[in-house]
């Protein structure tokens, strides 16, 4: 059987949105593959089309036009795509997500946040690792403890628990850091970064932070809808402005 | 090791998100099954009550002088004023028919006591005959003394609730105020649950004697041989002249036509009670949903189904339901003798005993109808709830 050569594979990507009569362009010809085990993050100015990119590659938005293949399997291709249910399979056994605000169940405790996919499923993931995993991500001692009482960056490692219980192939990350100081949000980027090393964990990671970025293998730079730059980024800091 | 959580549990825990929204819910649902359960009670509760009133009654078969047969059944239940008398003679002609088994005349007189309530009021006597009343009075037991010593004497048999209303015991007079006759009290009755508890006794003759009724009653009560047929008896009586024939199957109906529009009402109530509770219950759940909007949408993008969200919502509807029902059906029986003492109080006639019975199956049926009412109140939400897109609650993230 041959080895698997790309765990995501985007063509020609076009997100066209309508607000009355007027079109946005938000993706434009995007083209992109993805290889197991790959960190990447995607930076751009807002608007750029970074959130509407990585919605389309987690099969939470259809593109305009285009093709998708995930794990080698086409999710569109042009007009035609999975129906809503094949996708909702495709994204629990696919990927894992952490978003921007952490949207914990307050009323659960922080091991029942975890296991809150299995209520809804049994596949691919189990339980019993949730101890396990809770305790790599440094919340060993909060498994008993609800939201209210955890700090920022404690809730933001609950939530990536929450997406990493079920032993998902990709992680998409939205701006998992932007409701922490630099702080909370250096210990997030190390916990992406040590998934990605020790797990072989594929991350698409979006993200405003220049630290966070250059954690990842390969960052892609978008501007209006279309990727701009690809590859390593040595800095993201913000160039001396011309006396 | 981890325990696996279900969408069950989830649900339940969601409700104490908002513990006062969810509390005042319950407990609205809770009035509703009250109201629901009281009302099921009462219509076994009160014609259980009536039947056990007309069995106690010693016969089943009462003539009386023409007239209201509402007044007839009245007479027969609670004693009335205003009554219309019969010659005493008619108990030859009831005698004549072979069915007849026994027979009891009565005179029912009332006058006015001042000293009675707040503006005074009517005080009821019933003169018995002592030779054939006792007879199919079986089942009344004497506290204190016993029936009269002679058909004339002035004396009076009290029933338990006319002995503790007057404070009266064997030896005590009593006293007619109209008339200002003293009768001694021969005999105090015990409790019988029946409308006989309420009731002064008196000797049929005395009483004719004394408010110039000589040779007149106002019914005539009749026992009916067992292997009789009642209704052909009822038919045979009916050509006498000038007479009512009250069966009791009749009496039960008057009563029962009686109560009927009392019943429409409280049910209109209950139904209405119900419908706010099922809104109340939409209301809750979808703001529920609203709230957690965007939760909602990030379940959904780990990979529940819309089923799976529709089930969670609808199990907390039905949560919150069948936690209603407990409270009501607690309410129930808790408050059951305050329930009994408002309908008394709202009803014209009511039969002694326990007006709202309810028992097991009856919660069991309101349990059922309450549960029916949540699985359609949380239809609509559910289906809000299972219908959200992840992409959307995910957009909406940063407004």
């Amino acid at each position: 059987m041959s080895r698997q050569t790309s765990v995501l594979e985007a063509k020609n990507l076009t997100k066209i949105y309508r607000r009355g009569s007027e079109e946005i362009l938000a993706l434009d010809d995007v083209s992109l593959v993805v290889r197991p085990g790959e960190f990447l993050s995607f930076v751009g100015p807002s608007g750029s089309g970074k959130t509407t990119l990585i919605n389309i590659l987690g099969c939470l938005d259809n593109a305009s036009s285009g093709r998708l293949k995930v794990s080698g399997r086409t999710i569109f291709d042009g007009r035609k795509g999975l129906s809503e249910s094949e996708l909702t399979r495709i994204r629990r056994q696919v990927f894992g997500y952490i978003f921007q605000k952490f949207y914990l169940v307050p009323t659960l405790t922080v091991e029942e946040n975890v296991l809150l996919p299995f209520a809804f499923f049994k596949k691919p993931g189990s339980p019993a690792g949730v101890l396990g995993l809770l305790e790599s991500l440094g919340l060993e001692k909060r498994t008993r403890h609800r939201p209210a009482e955890l700090s920022g960056g404690e809730m933001q490692r609950v939530a990536i628990a929450r997406a990493l219980v079920n032993k998902p192939e990709i992680l998409l990350a939205d701006e998992p850091t932007g409701n922490l100081d630099s702080k909370r949000s250096e210990e997030i980027g190390h916990v992406l970064k040590s998934l990605n090393r020790k797990e072989g964990l594929t991350i698409l990671l979006v993200t405003h932070n220049p630290v966070l970025a250059r954690m990842a293998q390969r960052t892609i730079t978008l501007r209006d809808g279309r990727i701009s730059s690809c590859g390593k980024v040595r800095s993201l800091s913000p160039r001396p402005v011309a006396k | 090791m981890a325990r696996r959580i279900n969408v069950y549990q989830v649900a339940a825990k969601n409700l104490f998100r908002k513990k006062t929204r969810s509390a005042l819910t319950v407990l609205g649902i809770g009035l509703s099954a009250w109201v629901l359960l009281s009302l099921l009670g009462f219509n076994r509760g009160y014609e259980a009550a009536l039947n056990k009133d007309i069995d106690n009654m010693g016969f089943q078969v009462l003539v009386a002088a023409k007239g209201c047969p509402y007044e007839a059944a009245t007479l027969m239940l609670k004693g009335g004023t205003g009554l219309r008398y019969m010659n005493e003679s008619v108990i030859r002609d009831i005698l004549r028919h072979p069915e007849v088994e026994k027979v009891t005349p009565m005179l029912m007189q009332a006058v006015f006591d001042p000293n009675k309530g707040e503006s005074g009021g009517l005080s009821a006597y019933l003169g018995v005959d002592p030779a054939t009343f006792p007879a199919l009075k079986s089942y009344l037991k004497f506290k204190q003394g016993g029936w009269f010593t002679d058909t004339q004497a002035h004396e009076a048999v009290l029933g338990y609730e006319a002995a503790e209303l007057e404070q009266r015991e064997v030896g005590d007079m009593i006293l007619i105020l109209d008339k200002n006759i003293e009768l001694r009290v021969a005999g105090v009755l015990t409790r019988s649950g029946t409308q006989d508890d309420g009731t002064i006794f008196v000797p049929l003759r005395m009483l004719q004697k004394e408010f110039g009724q000589e040779g007149r009653v106002t019914a005539v009560g009749i026992k009916v041989d067992r292997r009789a047929d009642i209704t052909a008896l009822e038919n045979k009586l009916y050509d006498l002249p000038d007479v009512q024939v009250v069966s009791m199957a009749q009496v039960k109906q008057t009563i029962m036509s009686l109560v009927s529009t009392a019943k429409v009402m409280v049910l209109s109530i209950a139904l209405i009670a119900i419908l706010i509770a099922m809104l109340g219950v939409v209301n809750t759940i979808l703001m529920s949903v609203i709230e957690r909007y965007r939760e909602i949408g990030i379940i959904k993008s780990m990979g529940a189904m819309p089923w799976d969200v529709f089930r969670m919502i609808w199990t907390e509807t039905v949560i919150l339901c069948l936690l209603g029902g407990g409270v009501g059906i607690g309410f129930s029986v808790v408050l059951s003798k305050a329930t009994d003492v408002l309908i008394r109080r709202l009803l014209p006639y009511t039969p002694t005993g326990s007006l709202v019975a309810v028992d097991s199956g009856l919660a069991f049926l309101t349990i059922a109808v309450i549960l029916v009412i949540g699985l359609v109140s949380g239809v609509y939400p559910a289906w809000r709830a299972s219908r959200v897109r992840p992409l959307e609650s995910i957009r909406s993230e940063g407004e």
